[in-house]
């Protein structure tokens, strides 16, 4: 039957291709604007094991005590705020092995607890230890 | 006029492989975008200047306090004393688990320690004091 094939028209079956980079360019700004690029940061500590006691000789154990008004008192001696890095880092000069135990009362806020800790880990005090408030 | 035979070259920039770079582009977005975003409680968070980024968002875990002594974990509500059997069940499914707590600013100390308490029962011990940059 010659007369069907040649009397339909043969059409172009191609898909337009033009407006392809207009639909991808229109979800690549949808996946740009919902991007929250945003990390989270923070200050990393690592909490001691349950149950997990070490001996430490007292002198390589530094106390800092924060207590319901936020001062602080870093063996025995009361400090600023700023003062705590310096010193911390002077400690840490002289005794690399250094501990530093930090100690809060259940009233003090947390803002203050951060800043001292962001204190402890300017003067790269790595070793941390948080103890129970009494 | 000898300068005139020139070639005129064609100034159109070939637009052929324009949707393959835009594609690249977007399945880049496309496998970098994080969808799953907790609620989570309304704190402010506590500001610090030596922060560090969390190395990964994989084996996190989001915990909210608020003020009042709210505890929201997954967008769950829940008592302290339950924290222990949440983040305890978590940290089998996954032993790098770091905890990223998200405290108000406010709050006592008292409510961090019971957490700090909860998380060692819990053996989950990694913490994060999520914090952001003084403005």
């Amino acid at each position: 039957m010659p007369k069907l094939t040649e009397g339909r028209r043969e059409r172009n079956v191609e898909i337009p291709m033009a407006s392809l980079a207009d639909i991808a360019f229109l979800l690549l700004i949808f996946f740009l604007v919902t991007t929250t690029i945003d990390m989270d940061k923070g200050l990393g500590i690592v909490l001691p094991a349950k149950g997990e006691q070490t001996e430490v000789s007292k002198k390589n154990i530094s106390n800092l005590l924060i207590n319901a008004r936020g001062q602080i008192l870093l063996d025995e001696d009361q400090v600023a705020l700023r003062d705590v890095e310096p010193l911390v880092r002077q400690k840490m000069a002289e005794n690399p092995n250094l501990i530093i135990s930090v100690k809060t009362d259940r009233r003090t806020t947390y803002q203050r607890y951060v800043d001292v800790l962001d204190e402890l880990k300017q003067a790269n005090a790595n070793r941390i230890s948080i103890a129970n408030p009494e | 006029m000898k300068f005139k035979r020139k070639e005129e070259s064609s100034g159109d920039i070939p637009t052929s492989s324009l949707p393959d770079i835009i594609f690249m582009l977007l399945i880049f977005f496309m496998v970098s975008t994080v969808l799953k975003e907790y609620q989570g409680l309304s704190v402010i968070l506590p500001e610090a200047e030596k922060i560090e980024k969390l190395e990964t968002k994989r084996h996190v875990t989001y915990v909210w306090i608020a003020k009042d002594g709210t505890v929201s974990i997954d967008d769950k509500l829940m008592e302290m004393d339950n924290v222990r059997h949440i983040m305890y069940e978590k940290r089998v499914n996954d032993p790098q688990i770091t905890v990223s707590l998200r405290a108000d600013k406010g709050s006592n100390m008292g409510l961090i320690t019971d957490f700090h308490q909860e998380l060692r029962e819990a053996d989950a011990l990694k913490i994060n004091y999520s914090s952001r940059t003084e403005a």
